[in-house]
């Protein structure tokens, strides 16, 4: 098989738009997360969230209208305006722009979400009830399927390639980036622009999660110490927005034309709990099982992990079962293993989570430097592991993993190398 | 200019994101103002929303340029 790096990199997160400002921000210690105050809250058990800093576009802010016209942005969720930001940073850091036939066919696109247009279809079910069908946009549809994150994004940037785009909830945005990898290992695709998506923060969207008590609502006085993934007084994921995507290059195609390599694809690892619907399985199999699959196809040893980006959400059960697999896979190194959850500054951006955090992995190799748990006041059990509490920590890299799991027990590893 | 004409034109700057003086009565709203199948299919939306009116398929079909929707509305809008 072919060997896939990564030449480029894009993302817009709670913390700001853009990679090296969220990551700035991340290293400090910063949270995204505020009250909601967009839309009526006062009835919600959660009423906080990590939202987009938004503005004119200077200092880190948000300013759609860079991104995309306004004419089209009025057309579509937030979700795609987000994959557009990111794929054109993403495209712009890895100096790839296709122009020949032969380059924009061997180029493709694989951005997914974990729900989508939820927000869109919310509001067109409110004109369906109390305007009826002709008042129905014929943009509500295309503005609202989640490939369409990855068709905007072809269109806009010329990608003829193969054209798809992955559905798994919270692992959404891991197993797009490992799909898209395999792509091109098996010589489908030289590029492929992959990640994930998300505009979830809505009062419909809130109400459900609220309702699988999967959010916090203990913290809606107090948001920025709510994300608190291993702390005992975890209570439950702050939901999150944004997107996160990756240029992934055939490594011989990148080498020629002098392309920035970030990480080497190493290995990708999926698996299932067949378990619950939402809740993860007991013993943690269902994760332990995708990182060891991770781990083989590298072809490296556990050992040889130095860092973990924790799928770590901050909910009761969640944190401590995805630990447990951890030291399980890794055994008695698990003392030299650092592992910090970045959802503790960012918030959970549920289908764009993995491939927001398979940056931060890059990021990390790249200045050697490892992304805090904010908030990690009283860890709920013991653990040789170092979780990172509080502040960034200096550590040579060379090896990451990045963890995924999501609603429907789907899981997804994967592992990055540096390349020198 | 009437006060139709100033409401159409309005509605077709606003939804097709495009200048105001490329918005003449002879514009063709897929040919010279870069509107796709699907904007045209909002533009009669938002004119029947405007103007409250209802504009059948059959109508829709024949109003291609903006002098097009002045007629039709200045004809059939109360």
């Amino acid at each position: 098989m072919r060997r896939v790096v990564v030449t480029g990199l894009g993302m817009v997160t709670p913390l700001a738009c853009g990679v090296e400002e969220t990551w700035a921000r991340l290293k400090e210690g910063q949270s995204g997360a505020a009250k909601i105050t967009d839309f009526q809250v006062d009835d919600l058990a959660c009423r906080i969230a990590c939202q987009i800093p938004r503005g004119d576009g200077s200092n880190g802010t948000f300013n759609a209208d860079q991104w995309m016209e306004p004419k089209e942005q009025r057309k579509v969720d937030p979700f795609i305006v987000y994959a557009m930001a990111a794929a054109t940073q993403a495209l712009d850091d890895a100096g790839w722009k296709p122009t020949t036939y032969e380059d924009q066919c061997a180029s493709g696109v694989l951005i997914g979400s974990g729900i989508g247009g939820i927000g869109g279809i919310y509001e067109a079910s409110q004109t369906l009830i109390e305007r009826g069908p002709r008042r129905v946009s014929p943009f509500f549809i295309p503005g609202r399927l989640i490939n369409l994150a990855g068709g905007y994004v072809s269109i806009e940037h010329g990608l003829k390639g193969p054209n798809n785009a992955v559905v798994t909830a919270c692992s959404t945005g891991s197993h797009a980036i490992g799909d898209a990898a395999r792509l091109i290992a098996l010589g489908d695709a030289d590029v492929m622009v992959a990640g994930g998506t998300e505009s979830p923060i809505n009062r419909l969207s809130i109400a459900g999660f609220a309702a699988c008590r999967a959010l916090s609502t203990g913290y809606n006085d107090d948001p920025t110490r709510a994300s608190r993934p291993y702390d005992k007084d975890r209570d439950g994921f702050v939901m999150g927005e944004g997107a996160g995507v990756v240029v992934l290059e055939e490594y011989e195609h990148a080498k020629a034309r002098g392309a920035k390599i970030y990480a080497e694809v190493i290995g990708y690892g999926l698996s299932g709990d067949a378990y619950h619907i939402t809740s993860p399985s007991e013993d943690g199999d269902g994760a332990y099982r995708c990182m060891a699959a991770a781990i083989k196809r590298a072809g490296i040893s556990a050992s040889e992990i130095d860092y973990i980006n924790a799928h770590g959400t901050s909910t009761p059960l969640g944190d401590e079962l995805e630990l447990k697999a951890v030291e399980r896979i890794v055994g008695n190194a698990a003392g030299k293993l650092a592992m910090s959850s970045t959802k503790s500054a960012i918030g959970h951006l549920l289908g764009a989570a993995g491939a927001v955090e398979a940056i931060f992995s890059m990021l990390a190799m790249r200045d050697g430097v490892i992304p805090p748990t904010i908030n990690l006041d009283n860890p709920s059990v013991e653990t040789a592991i170092d979780l990172v509490p509080h502040k960034a920590k200096a550590k040579e890299i060379n090896v990451a993993l990045s963890n995924s799991f999501g609603f429907g027990g789907t899981n997804a590893s994967l592992v990055f190398r540096k390349v020198t | 200019m009437s006060d139709v004409a100033d409401r159409v034109k309005k509605i077709v700057v606003e939804h097709l994101g495009v200048e105001a003086d490329k918005v003449t009565d002879n514009a063709n709203f897929i040919d010279d103002l870069g509107a796709d199948s699907l904007d045209t299919v909002e533009l009669v939306m938002a004119f029947e929303e405007e103007f409250n009116v209802e504009i059948p398929d059959d109508a829709a079909e024949t109003i291609v340029t903006v002098g097009d929707a002045i007629k039709f509305l200045e004809k059939n809008a109360a």
